[in-house]
């Protein structure tokens, strides 16, 4: 049957499973969108392009499905870089669809022409450029497939307007020709055997649990391990919630802000077994003495992660759902009885006991304010972060007990990518309320999606931690440029009255007894709701590995004037 | 010079060249030589990929290339029984008298003049890349003007495989190396 180019891009989007796109039109597109109106997906209009990329993340990250962000051709493309780089870095399954000049005028510098698939090659898993109309029921099955499997990642199609709107026969592919591409699955017996035996000989051992057991669904085949071995687990900032916070055997989060017996315990061990996570230099710290009497075993599903920063004993590459559920028929019971008393000695100045002294002397503190957030949505929102202090305290005091609840960015480190990344959430969740924390500097790169939140009803709790700084570079500025506050501080504008302006509700919290009271009105409202929070400005994310130190070698908390509520 | 050599066979599509080459740039692999043309097969392209031992890890340079969607195989023939051969063209001042030592020289190496002007030649040599830097450092004293080499190609003597450092990397289908199940 003979279909329009826009037609079959449809068609094989819905077969895809696709019910939501996040995009914004434009010359090069329009084909695309216009052909929509006969398919049942509904489109999202962003403000700007990086939202669209963010939200396609956020609704990944939280729906187990792919998301999609679309643009036109040109600048709306190069809008999308900075989400499709975010979503590179933490292996986020998204397709981004971009507008194109017409094949024949490519390499002409025609209006809106810029090669787009030459600019995203480096950020991309993959990516495709469509001249023909035939070419796009394949292209969309082996994108979706691509961003989907093995280390998953973002997909770019960029498709030439004229193969929008060419007539050509419809079939669809039944099967993918990808030659080039077979996902490990499961690791080589013997190696299991050696990890097995590495395993049984450890007295001191510490799994470092990463983003992987979130992405290949292996949280009960973590726990099952870490129980019956009874060996601790500590997380990377995206692997948060593969494990439970609360659980016995949970470290919390390791690396530059993690807890300092979490770290050290990394240090102390005599085996690390690496599940899902690649040695980013945040969690490793200084390379030379990272876990120097560690032998390391590392599952992992991209090859070429292995070995990469730190050399391991034993690689299994493979699947790690796949992985751990051999191991777990090869692993033998343990009792580390000594190690987990060891490590209990050293959990002194803890969140919890943060939460503790804080003193009673009617500040706002931040932490004081995620830690309330934590308590009155019961630790079971999803909560998206922008980058920065905020959000190492959103890891730190949001205890979080399930998978796909922290949605952050974790290798980019993108600004801006909250309250996007909150909205794409909301519609892989729209029974659910979403929170987003976010700082006052990063929120204000993308602040122009209120709009879209307002436009779609969006259930998004905003609550902007604003200590009018933009506080991570301040904190750094203070411990290491002495204090000199270059580009840092921010004269802001009255979020609240801007909320307003978009119809958005909106509260300023400046007392420490306001703070419930917003959350609660936060909650009872619905649809999109922003909480200024003005907190102390120069509040310390503790602790603190500073960059290219030993990973046990922390600025710790420091002691806090005990209050009453210590006692 | 301590050379790894990697044969990649990639799937000729248009943009391959510019995927391996911006992997290489943006993952800081240096490479010696890069070499790419058609293979037995229709649509898949053959690469031979020459790079400094001391400079590059060759297991993290596969392992990359597996990633590239359109790379089908990658096998490591350093230290494999081959032939590899480089191609240059080496445009040399030469006068009459100068032109019967650089005659003599080629056919030591036998390779070929190719051209001959008024004041220059053109020599062409292939083999290996010892040989060809061997003449070209013979004849840079006469006055090289010109170089213009293939980079080197390679292949395996015999029904050689050469050695796949990431068991699996590409799905457990490369994975049954025959020679390395031998060892």
């Amino acid at each position: 049957m003979k279909k329009k180019g826009a037609q079959i891009f449809w068609e094989c989007m819905v077969r895809e499973g696709v019910e939501v796109v996040f995009g914004y039109p434009g010359g090069a597109i329009m084909p695309i969108h216009d052909a929509m109106l006969e398919f049942p997906v509904h489109h999202v209009l962003v403000r700007h392009e990086q939202g669209a990329a963010h939200m396609a993340d956020g609704y990944a990250r939280t729906s187990g499905k792919v998301g999609v962000a679309m643009a036109t051709s040109g600048p709306g493309a190069t809008n999308l870089v900075t989400g499709i780089g975010t979503a590179m870095m933490d292996s986020s399954p998204i397709v981004c669809v971009t507008g194109q000049v017409a094949s024949e005028f490519i390499g002409g510098d025609a209006f809106q022409e810029m090669d787009v698939t030459g600019i995203t090659l480096p950020i991309t898993k993959h990516n495709f450029l469509i001249t023909r109309a035939d070419e796009i029921a394949d292209v969309v099955r082996e994108a979706f497939y691509i961003a989907k499997s093995g280390r998953p990642g973002p997909v770019l199609i960029d498709i030439c307007k004229d193969a929008q709107v060419t007539e050509t026969d419809f079939e669809y592919p039944e099967e993918l020709s990808l030659p080039g591409y077979t996902p490990p699955v499961q690791a080589p017996t013997a190696d299991l055997q050696r990890a097995a035996e590495l395993i049984e000989a450890a007295e001191r051992p510490v799994i470092l649990a990463g983003h992987g057991v979130l992405m290949s669904d292996a949280m009960d085949e973590l726990r099952f391990f870490a129980e019956k071995t009874q060996t601790p687990v500590a997380m990377t900032l995206l692997g948060l919630g593969g494990f439970p916070a609360s659980h016995t055997l949970s470290l919390g989060m390791m690396g530059m802000h993690g807890e300092f017996y979490c770290n050290n315990a990394i240090q102390n061990a005599d085996l690390l077994l690496a599940f899902g996570m690649r040695f980013d230099d945040r969690v490793t710290g200084k390379l030379d003495t990272y876990a120097p009497n560690a032998k390391k075993v590392h599952v992992e599903i991209d090859p070429s992660e292995v070995h990469k920063n730190v050399a391991v004993d034993v690689p299994l590459v493979g699947d790690l759902k796949t992985v751990l559920g051999e191991l777990n028929t090869m692993i033998e019971p343990g009792d580390r009885e000594e190690w987990i008393e060891e490590i209990a000695k050293w959990r002194i100045d803890t969140v919890k006991h943060d939460i503790l002294s804080w003193p009673n002397d009617g500040q706002l503190y931040s932490t004081s304010v995620i830690n309330h957030i934590w308590e009155e949505t019961k630790g079971d929102r999803i909560v998206t972060t922008d980058v920065g202090q905020h959000q190492m305290w959103t890891a730190q005091y949001y205890q979080f007990e399930r998978p796909h609840r922290l949605v952050t960015s974790g290798g980019a480190g993108t600004m801006g990518f909250g309250l996007p990344s909150a909205i794409g959430a909301w519609f892989a969740h729209p029974d659910k309320e979403i929170w987003t924390v976010v700082g006052d500097g990063g929120f204000q790169m993308t602040q122009a999606e209120l709009a879209t939140a307002m436009q779609e009803g969006a259930n998004v709790k905003i609550a902007v931690i604003n200590n009018h700084f933009l506080g991570m570079v301040r904190q750094w500025q203070e411990f290491f440029f002495e204090k000199r506050y270059v580009a840092t501080p921010l004269h802001n504008p009255d979020f609240v009255k801007l909320a307003q302006a978009y119809d958005v509700p909106a509260r300023r919290v400046t007392e420490p007894d306001e703070v419930l009271p917003a959350i609660e009105f936060a909650q009872k409202t619905p649809g999109p709701v922003l909480l200024d929070f003005w907190v102390e400005k120069e509040e310390i994310v503790y602790p603190m590995v500073p960059s290219g130190a030993a990973l046990h070698d922390m600025l710790r908390r420091p002691e806090k004037p005990k209050t009453p509520l210590a006692e | 010079m301590n050379q790894n050599l990697l044969i990649a066979k990639v799937e000729n599509k248009p943009g391959v060249l510019n995927r391996v080459a911006s992997l290489f740039r943006r993952r800081n692999f240096n490479i010696e030589s890069l070499n790419v043309g058609h293979s037995e097969t229709p649509d898949v392209s053959r690469m031979t990929i020459a790079m400094d031992a001391s400079q590059v890890d060759v297991k993290l340079v596969e392992a990359n290339l597996y990633k590239l969607v359109n790379v089908i195989d990658v096998q490591d023939v350093s230290n494999h029984p081959n032939i590899t051969r480089d191609l240059a063209l080496i445009k040399v001042t030469a006068n009459a008298e100068q032109r019967a030592e650089i005659a003599n020289l080629v056919q030591l190496f036998r390779a070929k003049v190719v051209d001959v002007a008024a004041g220059s030649v053109i020599v062409e040599v292939t083999g290996t890349l010892d040989k060809v830097e061997a003449l070209i450092n013979l004849l840079r004293p006469m006055g090289v003007k010109e170089i213009v080499r293939t980079g080197q190609i390679a292949m395996l003597r015999g029904d050689g495989i050469g050695t796949r450092h990431t068991p699996g990397a590409n799905g457990n289908k490369q994975s049954n190396n025959k020679e390395e199940e031998r060892k």
